[in-house]
């Protein structure tokens, strides 16, 4: 534990004492995502099954095609609820991730089809969530590439994905299977025709976060390590190391940091808002731990005003002390820090 | 209002007219259960036991409830009943002289009502529940340490801790809170070619050696299973805490 964890905790402590005396409002217990603030949310289709996406251009010929700021809904969005993207490169377009279903993929191609001449060349996936790659089958002819720990990921997590979207999804995932990656991508400079992107494999939300940087525009796709008005997702999560892979995205060369879930700005906000959360949620469940509170109180718990009017928040902090709460209760009972 | 409804056994269906016997949940299940489970005494659904859970189980092997019964009084037991799980119940609760609240976590095979049945010292069932949606699943995969094949080495291990002022404490009466892990892979038997395997007892003793509280655990009870529960005022002299599995594994240890 590091002496600045130690000041943290204490004084998390004194602003929270007793905190979890204050009961939740009742409105708190249901999702209360509120739209996209931006405006950027696709207008969704449902009876045409169709996601309504849109390629919008960050820099010169970097698209972002922007997913709804909320959880899962298929009526709402289409659980469509990331930000993929692409760039044209000279010698053909580079996919940022694929999406949640097939139909989703099959739209996306047909979307850069539709905004470039270029042809697509390859896939590239930042981590082993599923709307990263479940819109693989309308890219089988490219190679789609991820690091060996999100492939091995991807193989170990894949069916329960599918099974999972396939329950809240219903339809929208019709036809859908899993197709993996297939070939290996490695940090360090990768050149593409005109582009030179630098690729960082960062860890922390998962055991392997890439982040796409393309090096002229400095425009970042920071995947899962970022989240903009959106309470972060955690299911493979450790925070200590999040956090440290935070700081190396605080860097010059990054002027816009594209989070994979929440509105995309012109800046690198996210950083802080995500660091913030974070920070907060570790000192909480810290906290908790040490007073003796059961998940249940946990849940109850208040929880500071700008996190609770984030997107997503009744069913995704539901998700965070589900996830992360089991390691900081046996704290105490251990007289020590569990992994 | 259906949480007064009273039932006298064998007289109910001709008083209530009500195939659901007065069950918020309307399950078809209930009435069942509550004969095997209950037996024959009467029976309300009471507001006043309360059931806390999640809305929805992100981890069906892991679902924390706690059940509350401070607002009644004399309780003798407290029963855990979920409808749709292939083993129903989840445990037995006697606080004898603990507070009748319990917090733990279990697995979940699809979404249901989870029930609490607290049983008065005047014979009768008070009955509370509350709804947890799931993606299904909890009761047939095999729990971790049982896929990487790590259980044996922490198998009956306990990890303990006393909180003095237990977060459950009111603005009259204090508590003090025990929480406590008991390394289980805690199989259901449901999974191919691993037989039943879990916690079935535990009791904690004071430094006088009395019992003030014991619990059966059955298979649905999460694989290494954290446990929560409250004390009246201070606990002077420590607890010790012994138990037992289905195989006859003992489970001893101290906590300050």
């Amino acid at each position: 534990m590091t002496a600045s964890r130690v000041h943290m905790g204490a004084v998390a402590y004194l602003l929270v004492f007793l905190w979890w005396l204050v009961p939740l409002p009742a409105a708190a217990a249901t999702d209360n995502a509120p739209a996209n603030a931006d405006g950027h949310a696709p207008r969704v289709d449902a009876t045409a099954f169709d996601y309504g996406l849109r390629a919008r251009e960050l820099a010169a010929g970097v698209f972002v095609v922007d997913g709804a700021n909320a959880d899962f809904a298929p009526a709402s969005n289409g659980c469509n609820i990331i930000n993929t993207g692409f760039i044209t490169t000279g010698a053909g377009v580079i996919v940022i991730n694929t999406g949640p279903s097939l139909r989703y993929g099959e739209q996306l191609r047909a979307l850069i089809a539709r905004t470039t001449t270029e042809p697509v060349v390859q896939v590239v996936h930042l981590n082993l969530h599923p709307d990263y790659f479940l819109g693989n089958q309308a890219f089988a002819d490219v190679p789609r590439r991820a690091t060996s720990l999100t492939q091995a990921g991807m193989q170990r997590e894949a069916a329960g994905y599918a099974n999972n979207l396939y329950r809240l999804c219903g339809d929208w995932m019709k036809g859908t299977e899993v197709l993996l990656p297939d070939t290996t991508i490695s940090p360090g400079l990768w050149r593409v025709g005109t582009r030179v992107f630098e690729l960082r494999e960062l860890r922390g939300h998962t055991d392997s976060d890439l982040v796409l940087v393309d090096t002229a525009s400095g425009v970042a796709f920071a995947g899962g390590l970022v989240f903009v008005n959106r309470i972060p997702t955690t299911p493979h999560a450790h925070i200590d190391v999040w956090l440290t892979s935070l700081s190396a995205l605080v860097d010059p060369q990054i002027k816009v940091l594209v989070p994979s879930h929440g509105p995309v700005r012109g800046d690198t906000g996210g950083l802080e808002q995500t660091r913030r959360y974070l920070t907060w949620l570790d000192a909480a469940f810290r906290d908790a731990a040490l007073h003796g509170l059961d998940m249940n109180e946990l849940l109850r718990a208040s929880v500071p005003a700008e996190f609770r009017d984030w997107a997503a928040f009744g069913t995704e902090y539901t998700r965070n002390v589900a996830h992360l709460y089991p390691r900081y209760e046996l704290i105490p009972l251990r007289g020590s820090e569990v992994r | 209002m259906s949480s007064l409804l009273l039932m006298a056994a064998g007289a109910s269906r001709a008083v209530t007219a009500d195939e659901f016997e007065g069950d918020p949940f309307q399950t078809h299940t209930w009435a069942d259960m509550r004969r095997f489970f209950l037996g024959e005494g009467p029976v309300q659904f009471d507001s006043r036991v309360e059931v806390l859970g999640p809305a929805f189980a992100e981890d069906p092997m892991n679902v924390p409830i706690t059940v509350s019964v401070t607002a009644l009084d004399q309780v003798e037991q407290i029963v855990v009943l979920v409808d749709r799980n292939p083993i129903r119940k989840v445990l037995e609760y006697f606080p004898l002289s603990a507070a009748p609240s319990v917090a733990f976590r279990f697995k979940l095979e699809q979404a249901s009502p989870v029930r609490a049945a607290a049983r008065t010292r005047d014979g009768v069932w008070h009955v509370g529940g509350t709804w947890v949606d799931s993606g299904g699943g909890g009761c047939t995969a095999p729990t971790a340490t049982r896929k990487d094949g790590t259980w044996p080495q922490t198998l009956g291990n306990v990890s303990a801790r006393l909180f003095p002022n237990s977060p459950a404490s009111g603005p009259v009466q204090g508590l003090s809170r025990l929480r406590i892990q008991v390394m289980h892979p805690m199989d259901t038997g449901l999974v191919g070619g691993i037989p039943a395997f879990y916690v079935n007892r535990l009791s904690v003793r004071d430094a006088h050696d009395r019992e003030v509280l014991r619990l059966n655990a059955f298979e649905p009870v999460s694989e290494n299973p954290v446990f929560s529960f409250d004390f009246p005022g201070v606990v002077a002299g420590g607890l010790r805490i012994v138990g037992s599995d289905n195989s006859g594994t003992r489970i001893q240890s101290r906590v300050e």
